[in-house]
């Protein structure tokens, strides 16, 4: 299991390279990137504020109750911080199992709790100044399908 | 002496991301009673509890909930992750 809150950018290639790779109880890997990206078509960056401390841990506990719902062999969440460029990566999941459906519904699963659990909050910087995203109900009623 | 950090807006609006602070509220909302009674900025940050979230010693928690041992308060608006 690999959990990394960081600034710096992540090798989407590398982190899969070795993945759930030469293991005889892995039949499917999942991914997931985040990417950002301007619907209004003047967005100029995504700030992503966190909370130090927590955020690894918040994460940590979302992995956890992934693996203990399903039967993971293993789990990569990668969430970035600070200020991104349209088409930068925000942040990554994988998840490696022994059939596909657990892999597919943890990574959704993951995914889900990511967006309303994780404490990250986006900012929009763009050429009419800047603005909180706010956070959807949609968002929100995703986690009671879990 | 209680830790409390403001997180997004929540800090914009108060103007500062924490603070220590010596308080008797027994409980979050107790908290945010005496914040919103001290100035204008807090009351703006405060206004509407259902647009917030609080976490104690960096795990989410309820604004009924007792601040008894708690070091650290958190409040900012719903997550935005992923």
């Amino acid at each position: 299991m690999k959990v990394a809150v960081q600034s710096a950018p992540f090798d989407l290639g590398a982190e899969l390279a070795g993945f759930g790779v030469g293991r005889s109880d892995v039949g499917a890997v999942v991914s997931f990137t985040g990417v950002v990206r301007d619907d209004s078509g003047a967005m100029e960056a995504l700030e992503l504020e966190h909370y130090p401390g927590m955020t690894q841990r918040a994460i940590a506990q979302i992995v956890d109750q992934a693996v203990t719902r399903w039967d993971l062999a293993d789990v990569i969440v990668i969430h970035r911080h600070g200020r991104l460029g349209i088409g930068e990566q925000i942040m990554m999941v994988a998840t490696a199992a022994r059939h596909r459906a657990a892999a597919f519904e943890s990574a959704e699963f993951l995914m889900d709790y990511l967006k309303s659990r994780a404490p990250f909050w986006k900012k929009e910087h763009g050429r009419d100044g800047t603005s909180w995203v706010a956070a959807k109900d949609a968002d929100e009623d995703a986690l009671k399908r879990w | 002496m209680i830790d409390v950090l403001y997180f997004a807006w929540v800090r914009e609006r108060i103007g500062l991301p924490r603070e220590q602070l010596e308080t008797q509220a027994a409980t979050v909302n107790d908290l945010v009673a005496e914040l919103r009674a001290r100035e204008p900025r807090y009351e703006a940050a405060f206004g509407d509890l259902s647009a917030l979230r609080v976490a104690l010693d960096q795990d989410l928690s309820d604004f009924d909930a007792s601040l008894e041992g708690v070091r650290e308060v958190a409040f900012f608006p719903p997550m935005t992750g992923g």
